[in-house]
């Protein structure tokens, strides 16, 4: 940055403080779509961002598809995607969130036209992908502090908008900790002013960075560095925690989602859902941590993916303050099946069985799942429509 | 380069840091040997040619099957599909119905009239086949195509064998059989009719560089059973062929029982029924559950009206009647008379308790050896004497057609080798694709395509095809049931889930590639892979 030569006009036009620059360019269409505009708005979505993909056989919940029309197909799929977060990164084994980012941010990419701006805040992510001099990042990226990247991002967007440059799209991102703990104010003003930013949380329950310790995303009963599975009741306590989620949508702003990295073509759909979209976005992804977790590195998308079938992880999206659309539970598992997995929760089986946490989890999946309707009536099993060609 | 106040280090790249170093295990693509191969008795590939249905490719799918087998159309109606037996995907919901898929294909050939690529190069070597069967047909098939020169000697009037004279025309209509054989004649095999070998040195010495017998086991088992002198008793093998040959079809009465439990009694049961019985009752003298009969064919038989009769054994027959004595299972499940008789009205008795092969034609050939009236053949399917070879239901072997048609194209793997004075070695098998190698999270649920049946009280008059077929809309559903167990079917799943970006796409068709310099061997992608084509090894 430093030796860029910044053409005269366009280090002018950098000049966001002056109110001239924000009254010159007045109200543009970036900012009026999704603005609160003195009505109640309304949901603009009637179906699930994902759509399933037709009924193709081999691999439909894969990645990839040979058989399917290349407009289709996913975004990863593609052997020239944008991969914003390269390799040579310094993120563990099987590393969740280094997956996540850059399911989120491609998608973004590929959405934006390759014209993004990535704001990110202190964490895991930052801190595996930018060890100075190098980065792994590939979009236009800027990293300030822990608890400021709503802020930063709101800053970022307030300029483009000054600039009258509605294709330029901003992005924020951060782990739980920045997200729901220290940032959350910043995170809260951003959606009460409905800044035009994506916000995008990568959680994986704890501060792993720092050394595992307790966030406000972290279970109840899972072991951290400061939840020690000791005492009468170890691990994390009940009833404590911030559901995020719900919180954005209590903010009433266009469009919340949750995902996982175990749901690819849900995640890309939804970030591609919260592209198409203006004003002050959420979207909450699962990226389960291997150290942090005691999981096997291979298990990474395993543990995700458990984590939506048992139903402790409800997959949903909401506008304006409302849910719109859940996704199903296919092969629907005990809690324990997810927790069983996991070290930081192995002080619920070993040494003596702790049936009645098990139990309050179990409970808190089976109330996610009236609550987003997550097992709807099965549906006799039909013969589906036999896609069209690819060519045809 | 001029740096800013304390920069010290030009910005780089993290592609400057080789994670690779990391991996203490890293993941390769391997090729498993896919469950469905495994149990097909005549060697299919049949994932390969599913995949090439899958994309609607049915000439290279009916090409790749007949690569080990020139049946597609007769295997899709009469063959038992022990690869559905062995099918990953029963554990998911329903195997996939690759029988159906196969029989779709070999239909379209026929409609499309797809022929045989002829033989690329002629070796003059003369080979001599005895027995229009499907084993014979197959060893025939295979030897033309690797160039040598092929006469079949049939002693029966037409061609097929057990194909025309065992299996009736409802489960195998005749224009099928005959147009998948006219493809093998078409090649330039020579079939020599109503022309029964009965001296295998003289046949050598016609200047045959070798010989393959494949003349089946046409010769209906007795029982004694005491009766009458107007008893109309008569043996299973022979009343279907005749059925199949003569102008009169043979009229068994009104009344018809047939006695014994396998899949010959079923179809001689049906068949009465087609010609006007208005009766036909199976006698087996254990239970259904014991019967070698599949049970599917059970089904079929009672659907049609044809009723069974279990734990009984016939004791006299005679004219319009028989006696009948009940058995009951003893511990070992072996049944046991409980001296309880009982009548039973019947115009006839057909007799289906299994089969022998005439092998009077080998009995003074030196170096043959009979056992238990079969022929002992090597691994290479060869008898005892030099450049004989011998396949389908006069070996030791499982007696179904898809077995004889394996056979056929074994031995004529081993007669090309021998041919030319080298040895056929088989490549050696991969390990089998077990289920739980597989991650099937991501094959959507499909329902398992049914072919449509005739209806029982409909079809029991006629000799009408039973089952029909799958269209192309529902064959190509079922083709892509499949869920590829052990082999790459490029879904890019480990394209996309490798957190380091370390797996390459290489081309379409061309799969992908680790690269190693990046892969931190974190193992997602393995545990991930669909169908189980990667495995982690240790890094040495």
């Amino acid at each position: 940055m430093s030796s860029s030569s910044a053409s005269p006009s366009s280090a002018e036009s950098l000049d966001i403080t002056s109110t001239s620059a924000l009254t010159i360019h007045g109200p543009s269409t970036v900012a009026d779509a999704g603005y609160h505009m003195g009505v109640v708005p309304e949901v603009v979505h009637d179906t699930p961002a994902a759509t399933p993909v037709k009924f193709y056989q081999v691999g439909s919940f894969a990645v990839g598809n040979r058989l399917l029309p290349v407009s289709e197909r996913s975004v990863q799929s593609d052997p020239k995607r944008f991969n914003s977060l390269t390799s040579g990164h310094r993120a563990c084994q099987g590393c969740g969130e280094a997956l996540g980012a850059r399911y989120a941010l491609d998608a973004a990419m590929r959405a934006a036209d390759g014209k993004l701006v990535a704001v990110n805040a202190t964490g895991c992510l930052e801190v595996f992908s930018t060890p100075y001099p190098e980065t792994s990042w590939r979009v236009a990226w800027l990293h300030s502090l822990f608890g400021n990247a709503p802020a930063v991002a709101s800053g970022v967007a307030a300029a483009y908008k000054a600039l009258g440059r509605d294709d330029i799209r901003v992005v924020a991102q951060g782990g739980d900790g920045g997200t729901v703990d220290i940032g959350f104010g910043c995170l809260s003003g951003m959606f009460e002013r409905n800044d035009d930013v994506l916000y995008i949380c990568y959680d994986n329950e704890a501060y792993m960075n720092t050394g595992v310790q307790r966030s406000g995303a972290t279970p109840p009963a899972a072991r951290t560095a400061t939840t020690q599975a000791v005492g009468d009741d170890p691990g994390n306590v009940f009833g404590q925690g911030k559901d995020l989620p719900r919180i954005a949508m209590a903010h009433e702003i266009p469009y919340v989602a949750t995902a996982t990295v175990a749901d690819l073509h849900d995640l890309e759909a939804k970030v591609t859902r919260a592209m198409s979209m203006r004003g002050a976005r959420y979207i909450h992804v699962m990226v389960p941590c291997p150290l942090g977790w005691g999981t096997a590195s291979c298990d990474t998308i395993k543990i995700a993916r458990l984590a939506t079938q048992s139903g402790l992880w409800p997959v949903f999206e909401g506008e304006y303050g409302e849910v719109v659309a859940s996704t199903p539970i296919r092969r629907q598992v005990p809690v324990e099946d997810y927790l069983k997995g996991q070290k930081r929760f192995a002080h619920l089986f070993n040494p003596v069985r702790r049936d009645e946490v098990i139990d309050r989890l179990q409970a808190q999946a089976d109330r996610n799942i009236r609550r987003y309707g997550l097992l709807p009536e099965a549906t006799s099993p039909t013969l589906p429509p036999i896609a069209e060609e690819a060519n045809a | 380069m001029q740096k800013p106040f304390a920069i010290t280090l030009d910005v780089g790249s993290s592609l400057a840091n080789q994670t690779g170093s990391w991996r203490t295990e890293r993941p390769v693509y391997v090729d498993l040997l896919p469950p469905c191969n495994q149990a097909c008795p005549a060697g299919e590939n049949i994932q390969q040619w599913l995949f090439h249905a899958e994309e609607g490719s049915y000439e290279a799918a009916w090409r790749q099957i007949v690569q080990d087998n020139p049946f597609p159309a007769i295997m899709g109606r009469v063959c038992y599909h022990p690869c559905q037996n062995a099918c990953n995907r029963a554990e998911v919901d329903e195997a996939v119905g690759i029988n159906a898929v196969e029989r779709f294909l070999g239909d379209e050939a026929i409609r499309q009239g797809w022929s045989f690529e002829p033989p690329a190069q002629l070796t003059g070597k003369r080979v001599l086949v005895i027995g229009a069967g499907p084993s014979g047909l197959s060893a025939a098939y295979h030897l033309r195509r690797m160039g040598h020169d092929v006469i079949i000697r049939e002693s029966g009037p037409l061609v097929g064998g057990m194909m025309r004279f065992g299996i009736p025309s409802y489960r195998l209509p005749r224009d099928i059989l005959d147009a998948e054989v006219r493809r093998i004649t078409d090649l330039g095999v020579q079939i020599e009719l109503n022309s029964t070998v009965t001296d295998l040195e003289a046949a050598l010495a016609e200047g045959f560089d070798a010989i393959f017998t494949a003349v089946g086991a046409h010769i209906g088992k007795r029982a004694y059973i005491p009766a009458g002198e107007s008893a109309k008793i008569l043996d299973a093998v022979s009343y279907l062929r005749d059925v199949e040959t003569e102008e009169d079809k043979p009229m068994l009465g009104r009344r018809v029982v047939v006695y014994g439990g396998g899949n010959t009694a079923i179809d001689a049961a049906r068949t009465a029924k087609r010609l006007g019985a208005e009766e036909a009752i199976i006698v087996y003298r254990r239970t259904r559950d014991k019967m070698p009969a599949h049970d599917f064919e059970v089904e079929e038989a009672l659907e049609e009206g044809i009723l069974l009769k279990w734990l009984s054994t016939i004791k006299h027959v005679d004219d319009g009647k028989m006696v009948v004595e009940k058995m009951a299972l003893d511990e070992t499940g072996f049944p046991q008379p409980t001296g309880e008789f009982e009548e039973l009205e019947a115009d006839s008795l057909v007799l289906a308790l299994g089969q022998e092969a005439d092998l009077t034609f080998l009995e003074d050939v030196e170096g043959i050896e009979i056992n238990d009236g079969v022929v002992t053949v090597d691994r290479s399917m060869m008898t005892g004497r030099k450049g004989v070879f011998a396949g389908g239901d006069m070996v030791p072997a499982e007696r179904t057609v898809t077995v004889a048609v394996g056979h056929g194209k074994k031995a004529a793997r081993h007669i090309d080798a021998y041919l030319r004075g080298t040895a056929y070695q088989p490549a050696a098998k991969h390990p089998v694709a077990t289920f739980d190698k597989l991650t099937t999270w991501y094959y959507a649920d499909a329902p398992h395509q049914q072919r449509p049946h005739l209806e029982g009280a409909r079809r029991a008059s006629t000799f009408d095809e039973v089952v029909s077929g799958l269209d192309e809309r529902t064959a190509k559903f079922e083709a892509r049931r499949c869920m590829s167990c052990g082999n790459c079917f490029a879904c890019d799943n480990c394209f996309g889930v490798c957190p380091d970006n370390a797996v390459k796409k290489t081309g379409i068709g061309k799969g992908y590639e680790i690269d190693y310099d990046y892969c931190k061997g974190c193992g997602v992608c393995v545990q991930e892979c669909p169908c189980g084509s990667i495995e982690m090894v240790p890094e040495t």
